[in-house]
C-alpha cells in the first residue's frame, strides 16, 4: 500500500517556486512530494507551523578517516554529549566530532536531510563509505580530494589534460564519489617534505606545475565531465593573515567557470599577522557580487570547541605550533595529507572574535542568497550543532549588536558589522540553507517542495527566538516517513548514499596497474569499491548540458 | 642459586607458523617453552642448552628449557604463550596493558623432572 | 575413472594474518581445497594452507548441538548477564565488529578488543599528543631514514621491509635500500638487526629517558652525562644529527615500548620527538601494529562510540576508561559476570589470574579453531574464517581498509551472521525493545 501524508495548514517556505510563507497544503506519497494524494492519507495538522525542505549541508567533515582519527583523538570532547540508546536507535556520543548514529540523528533533529563529506582521500573512501552507512536519517555524498594527486600532477606536467580527465572519471566510477575536492593545490604536496606554496604560480617540488595549473586543469576537468556539483575548492593559504589576495586571485583564475569557493571565512583575511589581522570580507563580497559564476560556503565560526580536520596538513602543522595544542597528521601515498588539532574559539581573543565578524560580514555582504550557504566547515569552525544560533545572528540584527558588545573590544572598530543592519527573512533562510545548496550540487530532487522532490521537509513552530525555533524540527520527513517529532528522533532510516555517475574507462587500467605498482601499496584490483557495498545509493547522472 | 633477570616476550617466526597447527602441537609447544639466555649466565646458573629452569614472579611460575641466545646477559627472551601467562600478573597501572615485557623474574636451575 | 577436478586461482587476495595486510597474494584452489598460496610471506601462506587444521565444533556444556541451539543458549547467557563482556574481534572483518558492538549495545555490555593488550598504550598516547604519521606508501616513495624501535618487523611483520620500508624502490627512492639508512634500537638482537646499518642496544625501561635525551638534544640543550640507557651519549648526539639530516625520516615503534614499564608514556616520549623533529625535517612515526584485523576493530568502534578500546555501555551510552573498562582489568578484578569471545583466544593470551575468572564465568566462544577458550566455554559455536572462507573488509596499520574475499567455503556461518543471529534472539527474549513510540497518527 502506498504511504502517503497531507500536511495541512503550514505556511510553506520554497524558494525554488517562489512560495515564501504561502499557507499550502503538501501531499507526499511514496516518499515523493505529488501534486494530490491519491486517496486515505495520513495528516499532519501544520496549522501555524512552518514548512521548509529538509536543510542540506553542502560542506561538512562527518565521515572520513581523518574524521574518525579526531573521533579517536579526542575522547575528553565525547563527554560533553552523552546519546543513550533507544529502541531502534543506536547509542553514541556528540560533540564536535560526534560518532557515526549520533551524527545522523543530531543533524535530523536540527530538520537536516542531505549532506556532504566534503573531503575523502580515494585510498580512504572505502573506509568513507562504510562510515556513511552507518550514518543514519540523511541522504549523504563526498568530494573526493585531487588537488595533490601526484598522478595528476604527472599527467599536468606532460600537458596531458585528456589523461586527467580520463583518470578523474575512472577515480569517481571506481570509487562512488559525488564530487571533486582541491585542497590547497600544490601546498599539501609541498607539505610531504615539510613545506607548503605562498601563491599561485609556485612550481610543486618535482613536479614542475603551479597551484594555479592545478586549479585551471581540475575545473575543465570537473566541467568537462559535466558533474553536478561544480568543482569545490579549499583554496591555498587557509587561515594565513593576508590570504585574500590568494583568495581573489583564485577565483579570477577560474573567472567565467562555474566554481565553490569553501569557508570563503578562513579565506577573507587582511594583516601581515595576527596582530595586524584584519577582515577582508567586503573585497570578497564585491569580488562575488560581480562574479555570478562563483558560489561559497561561509565557514562560520562559532564560540567554543572545535576539533580541526583538513587536508591542509601544512596549515595543520602551523596551528599546531600556534596553539601547542595536540597534533595528528597523515600523510597519504599519491593523494593528499591530512592533519588534525582541537582548537577553541573566544570571543575575547582578538583574532577569533574577529573570525566570527567576518563570517557574519560575509553572509550579509553577498547580496544574492542563492550563492551564499551556511557552514561551519563542521567541526572547523565548531559543530553543525551551531546551526541555529548562526540563524538566529543573522535574522536578528539585535541579537548580532548583543553579541557584539560582548567581543573582544578591538573587534568594533575593525569590521562593519554596526553598519550592517540587513536582516535575512525565513524565506532567505531557506536559500542559503535548503534550495541555495541543493541548486550548486545540481541535485533536483532535493531543497525544493515542488511535485516529484524527495519528501524531505522540515517542520518547525514559528518562534520569535530563531535559534529556538531552529533547534528542534517540529516534524521532519525523511522520503516521507515521519522520522523526526517535537525534536526527537522517532524512528531511523538509512538514507542514501548519493554519487555522480560516471561511465568508467577500462582503457587506462593498463597504465594505471603500472602506475599503482610503482607508487602505491595496493593492488588495483583492490581498489575500486563494488555497488554492493553501498546498500542503499542513488547514483545522480552527469554530462555537459546540451 | 636463583638469580635475578628481565624477561622479555616476544613474537618469533616459528610461534607464528605453528600456532596455526593448534597450541597442543608440539612444535609450538617447544616453540614457547624456548627460553633463550646469554651463554654468560647459563654457566653462572649451571644449565646446559636442554635444561630445564624454573622462572617465578610475584605472580606465578613456570618451567621451560634453555638455549643459548644472542640476548645481553641479564636479559631473558621468551616467545608468547601459556608459559609466559602465569608469569604475567594482571595489574595493568590503569592503562589496560599488563606488564608483558620487561619482567623481573628469577631463574633457577630445575631438577625436579 | 578420472573426474574432472574444479581447479582456480584467486588474486588480489588480502591475508589477514598481520597489519602489513599484503593484498597481492594468489590462492591456488582445487576441488575447494586451498593447494597453494602465492607471493605469502610463511605465516600468511600458513593461514591459508592450514585453514582447516583444528576446526571447532559447535557444542553445548561439551555435548555436540546444532548450532542454532548454540545461539539460543548464547542469547540467554547474554540476556541474562547483568554486567558482560564482549572480546576478542582481532582475527575477523568490519562487519562482524558492527555486529558485535551493536550486540553490545543492546545489552549494555563492555566491549574490548585485543588493541587491549597490544598497542592500546599507543593509542592512549595519541589521544594525549597527537601523531605525525602517514600511510606506508609515503614510506615507499620517500624515506631515506627508518627506524625500527622495540620492534621486531622481521618476525612479526615479515614483508613489511620488502613492500613499505626497507628494500621497496619508490617515486623519490628509485633505488631501494640504497636510497635509505635504516637503523635497529631495542634492548636485544633480533632478526630485524641484521636489515639495519646500525643497530643500538639499550636497558631494559630506558626508553622513555632515552627520547627525552634526543628531545633535548633535538632542542639545542646538551646533556651532563656520559651515557643514556646503557649508550655513549655522543651515540645519541650523532643518531639526532642523522634524524635532522634526513629528508624524510620515520620512527616505527612495537611493543618493545608498549608492554614495557611506562607503557603510554613511552610513546608519548616518542611522539614528542618525532613532533620537534618537524621543525627541521620531515619527520613522522607509526606504530607497527596488527595481529590480525585489530586496526579495523579500533576504526569501527570509534566511528560507532567516539572510542578506540575498553568501551562500556552499561549505562545506555558509551563510556571509555582503559584501566577500569579494559579486558585485562575487568577479568583481573573479576567483575564481569558472562562473556562472548569471538576471534581471538582470551584464555590462551591472557594472564593467569584474568584466564582464570573467565574460566569460573558463563564464556560463549565463537572461533573457526579450538583454542584454549573454546576448550572451556559453556558453548562453542565455530565460525567461517574471515578472509579465508568469509568476505569482508580488513584495515592496514595504517588504517587503510582492504576488502578481504572469501577463498573457499565453510560449512559454518561467518562471524557476523552468528552476531546477527545472537542479536534476533536477544531482541526476541526482550520484547519491548524495538516497539515503535511513535503514536498513530490520525487517519484523514
Amino acid at each position: 500500500m502506498a504511504s502517503a501524508i497531507r500536511i495541512k495548514g503550514g505556511r510553506v517556505y520554497d524558494p525554488l517556486h517562489g512560495l515564501n510563507g504561502v499557507v499550502k497544503d503538501l501531499c507526499v506519497e511514496d516518499g515523493k512530494i505529488v501534486q494530490e494524494c491519491h486517496g486515505a492519507a495520513e495528516v499532519i495538522d501544520a496549522t501555524n507551523l512552518v514548512i521548509l525542505p529538509g536543510g542540506v549541508d553542502i560542506h561538512t567533515h562527518i565521515a572520513s578517516p581523518a574524521v574518525n582519527a579526531a573521533r579517536g583523538l579526542r575522547p575528553e570532547d565525547h563527554r560533553l554529549l552523552c546519546c543513550p540508546r533507544k529502541p531502534g536507535l543506536r547509542s553514541g556520543v556528540g560533540f564536535t566530532v560526534p560518532s557515526t548514529f549520533t551524527t545522523g540523528y543530531l543533524y535530523a533533529q536540527l530538520g537536516y536531510t542531505t549532506v556532504m563529506e566534503a573531503a575523502t582521500p580515494p585510498i580512504g573512501t572505502r573506509h568513507t563509505h562504510e562510515e556513511l552507512n552507518d550514518i543514519p536519517m540523511v541522504d549523504k555524498g563526498c568530494y573526493l580530494l585531487m588537488g595533490n594527486n601526484e598522478f595528476i600532477l604527472q599527467y599536468l606536467k606532460s600537458g596531458d589534460l585528456e589523461k586527467i580527465k580520463r583518470y578523474v572519471a575512472w577515480l569517481l566510477h571506481s570509487l562512488k564519489g559525488f564530487g571533486l575536492k582541491l585542497v590547497n593545490p600544490g601546498g599539501v604536496e609541498q607539505w610531504k617534505y615539510g613545506k607548503d606554496v605562498e601563491g599561485l604560480d609556485e612550481k610543486v617540488n618535482h613536479f614542475d606545475v603551479t597551484p594555479r595549473q592545478i586549479l585551471q586543469a581540475l575545473t575543465w576537468v570537473n566541467e568537462e565531465l559535466g558533474l553536478p556539483h561544480s568543482i569545490h575548492i579549499h583554496a591555498n593559504r587557509l587561515g594565513v593573515p593576508g590570504n585574500y589576495q590568494v583568495t581573489l586571485e583564485t577565483m579570477r583564475a577560474l573567472e567565467g567557470k562555474r566554481v565553490h569557493m569553501a569557508h570563503v571565512q578562513f579565506h577573507s583575511y587582511g594583516g601581515e599577522d595576527y596582530v595586524s589581522f584584519t577582515s577582508k570580507a567586503k573585497e570578497m563580497a564585491d569580488y562575488i557580487n560581480g562574479h555570478p559564476n562563483v558560489t561559497v560556503d561561509v565557514g562560520q565560526v562559532v564560540f567554543g570547541d572545535a576539533t580541526t580536520i583538513t587536508a591542509d596538513g601544512p596549515w595543520q602543522y602551523r596551528l599546531h605550533k600556534l596553539t601547542k595544542n595536540k597534533w595528528y597528521n597523515l600523510d597519504v601515498e599519491v593523494e593528499t595529507g591530512s592533519g588534525i588539532v582541537p582548537y577553541t574559539y573566544r570571543e575575547k581573543n582578538y583574532v577569533n572574535a574577529l573570525q566570527w565578524a567576518i563570517g557574519l560580514e560575509t553572509f550579509l555582504l553577498i547580496k544574492d542568497p542563492w550563492r551564499v550557504f551556511l557552514s561551519t566547515d563542521h567541526p572547523n569552525g565548531g559543530p553543525f550543532l551551531y546551526y541555529p544560533w548562526i540563524i538566529k545572528l543573522l535574522m536578528d540584527a539585535e541579537f548580532r549588536s548583543q553579541m557584539l558588545k560582548r567581543v573582544h573590544k578591538r573587534v568594533l572598530s575593525h569590521t562593519m558589522l554596526p553598519h550592517l543592519s540587513r536582516e535575512y527573512s525565513l524565506y532567505e533562510i531557506a536559500i542559503i540553507t535548503r534550495a541555495g545548496p541543493a541548486r550548486a550540487l545540481g541535485l533536483r530532487n532535493k531543497g525544493h517542495l515542488g511535485p516529484g522532490a524527495d519528501a524531505d521537509i522540515a517542520i518547525y513552530v514559528d518562534a520569535k527566538d530563531k535559534e529556538e525555533m531552529f533547534e528542534r524540527a517540529a516534524y521532519v520527513l525523511k522520503d516521507g516517513k515521519i522520522v523526526v517529532r517535537d525534536g526527537e528522533v522517532v524512528e531511523s532510516c538509512p538514507g542514501r548514499t548519493i554519487f555522480a555517475e560516471v561511465p568508467g574507462d577500462d582503457d587506462l587500467l593498463t597504465e594505471l596497474r603500472d602506475k599503482f605498482e610503482k607508487y602505491y601499496t595496493v593492488e588495483i584490483g583492490n581498489f575500486p569499491i563494488p555497488l554492493e557495498d553501498l546498500p542503499f545509493h542513488q547514483a545522480v547522472p552527469t554530462g555537459r548540458p546540451v | 642459586m636463583a638469580k635475578s633477570f628481565i624477561l622479555i616476550t616476544g613474537r618469533t617466526t616459528k610461534q607464528g607458523r605453528t600456532i596455526h597447527l593448534g597450541k597442543q602441537a608440539k612444535d609450538y609447544i617447544d616453540e614457547v617453552s624456548a627460553l633463550e639466555m646469554n651463554p654468560a649466565d647459563m654457566e653462572a646458573l649451571q644449565v646446559k642448552e636442554g635444561d630445564r629452569v624454573r622462572l617465578r614472579t610475584d605472580h606465578g611460575s613456570s618451567v621451560v628449557r634453555c638455549k643459548k641466545g644472542t640476548v645481553p646477559p641479564g636479559l631473558l627472551f621468551i616467545a608468547y604463550g601459556q608459559f609466559v601467562n602465569a608469569l604475567v600478573g594482571p595489574d595493568t597501572q590503569g592503562t589496560g596493558m599488563p606488564n608483558t615485557k620487561g619482567i623481573e623474574v628469577e631463574v633457577e636451575k630445575d631438577d625436579s623432572g | 575413472m578420472t573426474v574432472a577436478k574444479e581447479m582456480r586461482v584467486v588474486k588480489d587476495v588480502t591475508c589477514p594474518f598481520c597489519g602489513v595486510t599484503c593484498d597481492d597474494l594468489e590462492v591456488h584452489v582445487e576441488d575447494g581445497k586451498i593447494r597453494d598460496v602465492k607471493n605469502a610471506c610463511v605465516l600468511g601462506k600458513d593461514t591459508f594452507l592450514h585453514h582447516l587444521e583444528g576446526l571447532a565444533t559447535p557444542r553445548i556444556d561439551g555435548k555436540p548441538a546444532s548450532i542454532e541451539a548454540c545461539i539460543e543458549a548464547a542469547a540467554d547467557i547474554l540476556a541474562r548477564a547483568k554486567y558482560p563482556l564482549i572480546y576478542g574481534l582481532d582475527s575477523t572483518e568490519l562487519h562482524a565488529h558492527r555486529k558485535a558492538i551493536e550486540l553490545a549495545d543492546l545489552i549494555g555490555a563492555n566491549i574490548d578488543h585485543t588493541s587491549s593488550v597490544c598497542h592500546a598504550p599507543s593509542l592512549q598516547a595519541v589521544q594525549t599528543v597527537g601523531i605525525p604519521s602517514c600511510t606506508v606508501g609515503e614510506v615507499k616513495n620517500r624515506a631515506d631514514l627508518v627506524i625500527f624501535w622495540g620492534a621486531n618487523p622481521a618476525e612479526a611483520h615479515p614483508r613489511h621491509a620488502t613492500r613499505y620500508s626497507v628494500t621497496v624502490k619508490g617515486m623519490f627512492t628509485p633505488q631501494g635500500r640504497k636510497d635509505r639508512t635504516v637503523i635497529h634500537i631495542d634492548v636485544r638482537r633480533t632478526p630485524t638487526s641484521r636489515m639495519a646499518d646500525t643497530f643500538i642496544q639499550i636497558k631494559p625501561h630506558s626508553d622513555y629517558e632515552v627520547f627525552s635525551t634526543l628531545t633535548a638534544l633535538v632542542n639545542g640543550h646538551d646533556l651532563d652525562v656520559s651515557e643514556v640507557g646503557g649508550v655513549p651519549l655522543q651515540e645519541w648526539r650523532d643518531l639526532v644529527e642523522v634524524m635532522k639530516g634526513a629528508k624524510f625520516g620515520i620512527l616505527y615503534w612495537g611493543m618493545g615500548l608498549t608492554m614495557t614499564r611506562g607503557k603510554y608514556l613511552n610513546v608519548v616520549a616518542l611522539l614528542r620527538l618525532c613532533q620537534e623533529l618537524n621543525r627541521f625535517t620531515k619527520f613522522l612515526g607509526a606504530p607497527l601494529r596488527g595481529h590480525g584485523n585489530v586496526v579495523g576493530m579500533a576504526q569501527v568502534l570509534t566511528w560507532q562510540t567516539g572510542f578506540p578500546f575498553a568501551v562500556n555501555m552499561s549505562r545506555g551510552y558509551p563510556r571509555f576508561n582503559p584501566g577500569e573498562f579494559s579486558v585485562a582489568d575487568l577479568l583481573g578484578r573479576g567483575e564481569v559476570d558472562a562473556a562472548l569471545i569471538i576471534a581471538a583466544d582470551a584464555i590462551g593470551n591472557f594472564p593467569a589470574k584474568a584466564a582464570q575468572h573467565l574460566k569460573s564465568i558463563p564464556l560463549i566462544a565463537v572461533d573457526p579453531k579450538e583454542s584454549e577458550t573454546t576448550k572451556v566455554a559453556q558453548v562453542v559455536i565455530p565460525a567461517a574464517q574471515a578472509a579465508v572462507a568469509a568476505e569482508g573488509v580488513a584495515y592496514r596499520m595504517d588504517h587503510i581498509p582492504l576488502p578481504l574475499k572469501k577463498v573457499v567455503d565453510s560449512p559454518y556461518p561467518s562471524d557476523r551472521e552468528i552476531l546477527d543471529r545472537i542479536i534476533a534472539r536477544v531482541l526476541a527474549k526482550r520484547p519491548d525493545d524495538g516497539a515503535k513510540r511513535a503514536a498513530p497518527l490520525p487517519r484523514g
